[in-house]
């Protein structure tokens, strides 16, 4: 076997060798969202939208509270995190680049990042839900901004350090101090990808179960006030599909789809922000 | 080694005194004193590495934005010394403009590019803004090229309408000199013309720095030019005398193509 046929068969090995890989991985992926379409389709009708979750044991019902549950504490986390995360990555930026505090904020701002999602429950928990007396949607914010900010942080950094330092220079070569600079030149130029993390991260969190545990905790009936317990998907889903009553089980395969679809919306949205804005 | 100064020091709008600039520990220039005359145009030219940008981004401390970079010296200014640390650097900024070798339009609308840098300094109304962004594009000869479309991407114009588009950014802000490093190395010829011609226009008005690395250019619209090399001032003088009479062999040597 001369030198390049080898060349041939090796190319043949590696190739079949990774598409098996692919393959192997797709396979698993394909055969979560079939079960989850599945399953999660019979669950949907107007109900599933219109009504409460039901008593145990009961028929019909629907998820309303708790759609309209997750929908505040995640509208409310991303109205928190997103301004935190984007100045706190200008920040890291623009303005601390190589300072101590800017070390130390982007180690902690990594550790948070891969800390698991269980510990900020339980943080906020003993910050703000033992203290103040009871669970509650605000307490459920606050932990899912606590996972949201990091990674605001982190691609707003990583956007902004982007930007060619020709542009950072000539906008300080009209006089502009360093803040303006920033919000205005800088961040403008790379929008687009500060966007797209801002719904990374909301998609991130929308699918958090753990850290709403043991904050926003659950609540059967319907509820609009944030300082109470509140019903979310992520919990509902939880508690549901462990549960013996198959129309719970079935509402559980809903929310899971719901969850799902949303997380697919947001995902569509942020590469065809990020896509129309590039091709500039 | 220091060269003789020219006669025009009470024009002068930039006076540069035993002027050394650091990059951590390496020294990349070396006591440099010079004037800038008002309302001329002041060529800087040398090989690559010579210190001429450096000493260009001296003028509108443009080297503060980097940690480990510093200038030790003078460069007066009206009276003050540029390198003073209680120096507004912003405001110095403002009066001393630059425009950079590759275009850099701010990713904003063409009308907004220019007024950015006039909002920071100037309460106008909409229409002595509307008025000064035209004064600024017509300065800049781009006023009938962009008329119709000030309010799209200043990215949407071409390489040289971009750095003519700078170019009014700078003015527009009415500074006192104008710091060109390289404007036309990025341009092709007919746009490396216009800008040419834009600069002989202005030079009334304005008081130009340039850094070029064509020594033709240097030759057809500057009134003084200074040869560095290594960070020294080799030679300065007006730029008829420095292309024919050189007085140092080294400037002779570059000028006639034997180096560099």
């Amino acid at each position: 076997m001369n030198l390049y046929s080898r060349r041939i068969l090796t190319n043949r090995i590696g190739v079949a060798l990774s598409m098996t890989a692919m393959a192997f991985g797709l396979l698993a992926l394909l055969w979560i969202l079939w079960t989850l379409f599945y399953n999660g389709f019979a669950a949907l009708s107007l109900d599933f939208f219109t009504r409460d979750t039901p008593a145990p044991g009961t028929e019909g019902g629907g998820l309303r509270n708790a759609i309209v549950g997750s929908l505040m504490i995640v509208g409310v986390s991303a109205l928190v995190s997103t301004p935190i995360g984007i100045l706190a990555g200008i920040y890291l930026a623009e303005f601390g680049a190589t300072s101590k505090f800017a070390a130390v904020t982007r180690f902690v701002t990594d550790v948070m990042l891969s800390a698991p999602s269980i510990v900020v429950g339980l943080f906020v928990y003993a910050l703000a839900v033992a203290t103040l007396g009871g669970f509650s949607g605000w307490a459920g914010s606050l932990a899912l901004s606590l996972i949201a900010i990091p990674v605001v942080v982190r691609t707003t950094e990583n956007m902004l350090l982007l930007v060619p330092n020709s542009l950072r220079e000539a906008a300080f070569a009209v006089g502009a101090p360093r803040w303006q600079v920033s919000l205005k030149v800088t961040l403008r130029a790379v929008s687009s990808g500060v966007v797209t993390g801002i719904l990374l991260a909301i998609a991130r969190v929308t699918g958090e179960t753990a850290p709403l545990l043991f904050t926003a905790l659950n609540n059967q009936f319907y509820s609009t006030d944030m300082s109470e317990p509140m019903g979310n998907l992520p919990v509902v889903i939880f508690q549901f599909a462990m549960s013996p009553y198959d129309n719970w089980v079935k509402l559980a395969w809903g929310g899971a789809l719901l969850i799902a679809l949303m997380v697919l919306a947001i995902n569509i949205i942020a590469r065809a922000i990020f896509r129309k804005k590039s091709s500039v | 080694m220091s060269a003789a100064l020219p006669a025009a020091n009470a024009n002068a709008i930039l006076s540069v005194r035993d002027l050394n600039f650091y990059y951590g520990d390496f020294r990349g220039l070396t006591n440099i004193s010079l004037d800038i005359a008002k309302s001329k145009v002041t060529a800087f030219i040398g090989p690559s590495g010579c210190g001429k940008s450096t000493l260009l981004r001296t003028f509108n401390r443009m080297y503060d934005l980097y940690p480990g970079q510093r200038a030790e010296g003078q460069i007066n200014f009206h009276g003050k010394n540029l390198l003073d640390r209680k120096q507004d650097v912003n405001l110095v900024r403002a009066k001393i403009g630059m425009v950079f070798q590759k275009p850099t339009p701010f990713p904003m609308t063409i009308y907004e590019n220019i007024a950015f840098g006039v909002r920071l300094y100037e309460r106008l109304s909409r229409s002595a803004m509307d008025e000064r962004v035209e004064w600024a594009l017509h300065q800049a000869a781009l006023w009938d090229e962009t008329k119709d479309k000030l309010q799209q991407s200043g990215f949407s114009l071409s390489g040289g309408q971009q750095q003519r588009l700078c170019i009014a950014r700078t003015i527009a802000v009415k500074p006192e000199v104008v710091l060109l490093d390289e404007p036309t190395s990025a341009l092709d010829p007919i746009s490396t013309g216009k800008i040419e011609e834009l600069i002989n226009e202005l030079k009334s008005e304005y008081t130009i720095a340039i850094v070029t690395h064509n020594m033709q250019q240097a030759g057809r619209i500057s009134d003084f030019t200074a040869f560095m090399y290594v960070g020294e001032l080799v030679e300065f003088g007006r730029t008829e005398e420095l292309f024919i009479k050189p007085k140092k062999k080294q400037t002779e040597d570059y000028i006639t193509g034997r180096f560099g």
